[in-house]
């Protein structure tokens, strides 16, 4: 059985030594990047690099073994195998360990693969990163560059398996990036930009040299703000980063150990009803769209809040057979067993653009940036607190920058305390999209 | 497991340094890494799998100028090395610059670690053992810890790196972890638990250290949060207990204190060589050489001998930390932190283990001399912006200091700060250093394990992120 790609047959070919009674799933990847930095106008650094895996998912008498390697070579595969048949003794007996099994949903077509990036000219693409770092320079005589980058991805999955998986994707992207200093005698801030695209003719250079420059720029002579209770209008690139935060809690492996504040409250209300929350990772306009699952399921639609109310979990086919449901396309790899997780989070838009939302706030701040949701924020308890610059906001009007402040609250209140949604979306290259939001009631501590 | 060497002969080596080169480039470098890895993940009362894994091949580097060229590949074969050598060559230059020879002496080794157990001669069993005697530690606390997850993991990491001005040098870096968090329910909501031992030795890691009492502290953590309430909103001064706050001058200083960042002015502390930067109190050691901590390295990924620096006397700035790189621009000496994730990164400016040495103070006299404020006992991650100098760090476990005394558990917030100001408002310092947890420092995409230290200390103003007015 050949299906004349490559990394299809060395997944079959896998699988197809599985001994009676087991259970082998095969995932096999390759890729490689460009990554070009740009500084003052020569090329620092040119990486091009290619790499290829192979993961090997064994599972017999409810034991699951796993075992991998950063190769394809032939010599190493057996070796690989050998590990994950070792491996699988020392597994608990699970009786809900398993593979997924082809559901009949059908993948949805997409045009992840882009012929044009795939060939386009190396200098050209150094130009393009050249081009910006200039472009950005040419905004303001107080802007410095950190660095102007162009990265492209492009990588290709195959699966098999023993219950009758058989899945293939590739997909390509690239982006750029430049990271800006703006200076003012001893104080020194910093922004950045960046432009995603199916090709590098997608860019928009001029607006991410623009953001880059204003997001630094605006912060000069930014002062320490009084704690007090306020309003926050998020930036789009904000909005993402928080939306990105309450993904775990979705996962229906996590409401089953008792690691979601969403659990037991399926088609109740649990954000301001203006909030519908979706996971769509077959919407073209997602950076993070994909064809395929973490198991190599067709990837799916799926509505996570409706109106303020909870609509679902999202499953792989473990937490779903431990469920009893169905898996909802929302395995992802990042060890041996998949995990489940959100793949492209989408905030349904409001209408307004972020200046006629900031009209409605009398008193507030504009968030431009946040640091520290990696160590501030609890995804389980719900405690959020987090690092932050911005603009004040006083009788609808952006007003003087702050910084070194942050902003508290739970994930549960301020689902809750959204007041208003922009219209004013915006694609990014991560698993969410932005736009502005309007949030109550959030504590500001500063001086 | 063969030595690099043996796998890919010093004329292999002498031939790819050369191929670099042959584009007219001054410096070429070959970094080749074999890294085993075992882990094994116990959750939901079940050790979920047991996973092995094998990374394997070559990075190779070529500087033309400004410019670094950089490529990597999997296949060792002499002939694979010298496609991805050419590759990198080309990246750094296009065009010919003759014929270069490239002679190297004997492999260097600078040894710093001790291992006593290869962690891959230890049978599985023994470490699938230590999940589930953590699990029914934790368990065992308190009937309101309902969830828990142990990880245990071990690397062996071999490298072996060259370039083309002589360096040939070689390492073994042996790795041991444990983790625990643990998620306890009450009326209030969940809250959870969270601890970590690692070491660059073997698995005489848990002759050192029991896991049972890791696991048991981890819970009480989860459990007593229970009760927390909203940490304070606003400017308070901050104790901060010893070992668990090294993250406070990995990031308000020490990423600012990276040659790399000050070299092109992303640094609050550029142009500071010689100034007092913090108070007198602090004297900031990185200490690669520092044996069996978890930043603790033979060589660094470039091949130079890590090294004992002082970054910090007294309060005086006395120097940054350098790669090869930044030194060779600025004339300056390597100082062995340059270090990269794998071989399909290219090295840079990082911290190995960072911190802060012993003052004076009685830790108890600290606290007692602290009317209000807030007992840091555990801080989370952090980050800074090396260019303002504001960071902020998570405290995962924190108390409420009342007249001289620890009383109220805090719920999780940030913490805020400017580097410079943090480093001058340390006002007491403690007696009792200790080395934290096992730390995993991110920078540009790579990370790389860091250890980091102090004793118990106080910053007479820090801004803490809560809700409770």
């Amino acid at each position: 059985m050949s299906s004349g790609n490559v990394l299809q047959d060395l997944a079959d070919r896998i699988v197809a030594q599985a001994k009676p009674g087991e259970q082998v799933e095969a995932y096999v990847s390759r890729g490689g990047e460009t990554s070009i930095r740009i500084y003052e106008g020569e090329v620092e650094h040119f990486v091009s690099a290619q790499s290829e895996s192979v993961g090997i998912r064994v599972i017999k008498d409810g034991r699951t073994g796993y075992a991998y390697a950063g190769t394809l070579d032939e010599s190493v595969l057996s070796e690989v195998f050998a590990e994950a048949r070792d491996n699988v003794q020392f597994g608990s007996v699970d009786e809900w360990a398993g593979l997924a099994e082809p559901d009949g949903v059908a993948k949805v077509p997409q045009e992840l693969w882009n012929e044009e990036l795939a060939h386009f000219p190396t200098a050209e693409k150094i130009a393009i990163a050249k081009e910006l770092e200039k472009l950005t320079l040419a905004t303001d005589s107080r802007i410095r560059i950190d660095d102007a980058n162009y990265d492209d991805a492009y990588g290709e999955t195959a699966f098999a398996t023993t219950s009758g998986i058989r899945a293939h994707g590739r997909e390509n992207g690239c982006y750029v990036s430049v990271g800006t200093l703006a200076d003012d005698g001893d104080e020194t801030q910093t922004g950045f930009g960046f432009s995603v695209g199916r090709t590098p003719t997608e860019f928009n250079l001029g607006r991410a040299a623009r953001e880059a420059a204003d997001r630094a720029t605006r912060l000069l002579g930014a002062t320490k703000p009084q704690s007090k209770r306020t309003t926050i209008v998020l930036d789009p690139y904000v909005t993402a980063q928080f939306l990105r935060v309450l993904s775990g809690s979705f996962s229906g492996e996590n409401v089953q150990k008792g690691r979601s504040f969403f659990a037991e409250r399926l088609g109740e209300s649990v954000a301001n009803p203006l909030v519908t929350l979706i996971d769509d990772p077959t919407n073209p306009l997602a950076y993070s769209a994909t064809d395929i699952d973490g198991e190599g399921l067709a990837a799916r639609r799926n509505v996570l809040i409706e109106n303020g109310v909870l609509k679902q979990f999202l499953h792989s086919s473990y937490s779903a057979r431990r469920g009893q449901t169905r898996s909802t396309g929302s395995a992802v790899r990042t060890g041996g067993t998949p995990g489940v997780s959100c793949l492209a989070m989408q905030l349904v838009p409001g209408t307004g653009t972020q200046e006629e939302l900031i009209s409605q706030v009398s008193d507030g701040v504009l968030i431009q940036m946040v640091q520290g949701l990696h160590s501030g924020v609890n995804p389980i308890s719900g405690d959020f607190s987090t690092g932050a610059s911005g603009l004040l906001i006083t009788n609808g009007q952006v007003g003087a920058p702050i910084r070194e402040f942050t902003i508290a609250s739970t994930l549960q209140r301020m689902l809750q305390d959204v007041v208003a949604i922009g219209g004013d979306i915006e694609w990014l290259p991560m698993s969410a999209n932005g736009m502005s939001l309007v949030i109550n009631d959030v504590t500001m501590s500063g001086a | 497991m063969s030595t690099l060497s043996e796998l890919v002969g010093k004329e292999t080596i002498e031939k790819v340094l050369a191929k670099g080169r042959s584009t007219g480039a001054g410096f070429s470098e070959i970094f080749i890494e074999d890294k085993r890895s075992t882990s094994a993940g116990l959750d939901d009362g079940r050790i979920e799998q047991v996973t092995t894994g094998r990374d394997r091949g070559a990075g190779i580097r070529v500087v033309h100028g400004e410019t670094t060229g950089f490529a990597h590949t999997a296949d060792l074969s002499e002939a694979g090395l010298l496609q991805a050598a050419e590759a990198a060559a080309v990246a750094a230059k296009q065009g010919s610059g003759g014929v270069v020879t490239v002679a190297l002496g004997g492999v260097d080794t600078h040894p710093v670690n001790d291992v006593q157990i290869l962690p891959n001669e230890v049978p599985k069993t023994r470490k699938v053992e230590l999940l589930e005697r953590a699990n029914e530690a934790a368990r065992s606390i308190d009937k309101a810890v309902v969830q828990v997850s142990a990880g245990y993991g071990d690397s062996v990491r071999r490298i072996l790196v060259a370039n083309s001005e002589g360096v040939f040098a070689a390492d073994d870096q042996v790795r041991t972890l444990f983790r625990v968090s643990v998620v306890a329910s009450g009326d209030g909501g969940m809250q959870t638990g969270y601890d970590s031992m690692g070491r660059t030795i073997g698995f005489e890691l848990f002759d050192l250290y029991d896991v049972e009492e890791l696991a048991a502290g981890a819970a009480r953590q989860a459990v007593t949060k229970l009760k927390a309430r909203p940490a304070p909103s606003g400017a308070l001064p901050v104790v901060i207990k010893r070992g668990s706050g090294g993250v406070l001058f990995h990031e308000a200083c020490g990423h600012g204190l990276e040659a790399d960042l000050v070299g092109k002015g992303a640094s609050v502390y550029r142009g500071k060589v010689g100034e007092m930067v913090a108070s007198s109190l602090v004297t900031l050691i990185d200490d690669g050489t520092m044996s069996g901590e978890w930043g603790a390295i033979g060589i660094d990924d470039e091949g130079h001998h890590s090294q004992k620096n002082t970054l910090i006397e007294n309060g005086v700035l006395t120097d940054y930390m350098w790669d090869y790189l930044r030194a060779r621009k600025e004339n300056h000496r390597q100082s062995g932190n340059g270090r990269r994730q794998s071989y399909m990164h290219l090295p840079m400016v990082r911290m190995t283990n960072t911190f802060v040495i012993n003052g004076t103070s009685e830790p108890d006299d600290i606290v007692k001399a602290t009317k209000n404020g807030v007992y840091v006992a555990k801080l989370g991650g952090g980050s800074v912006n090396t260019a303002s100098g504001d960071f902020v760090f998570g405290m995962t476990e924190a108390y409420l200091i009342e007249n001289g005394e620890i009383t109220e558990p805090l719920r999780e917030g940030n913490l805020i700060g400017n580097g410079p100001q943090v480093l001058r408002d340390i006002d007491l310092l403690g007696n009792d250093f200790a080395m934290g947890n096992p730390g995993t420092c991110g920078k540009d995409g790579q990370g790389v394990p860091v250890g980091d230290g102090q004793p118990t200390l106080r910053v007479k103003s820090l801004t803490i992120g809560g809700t409770a007015a």
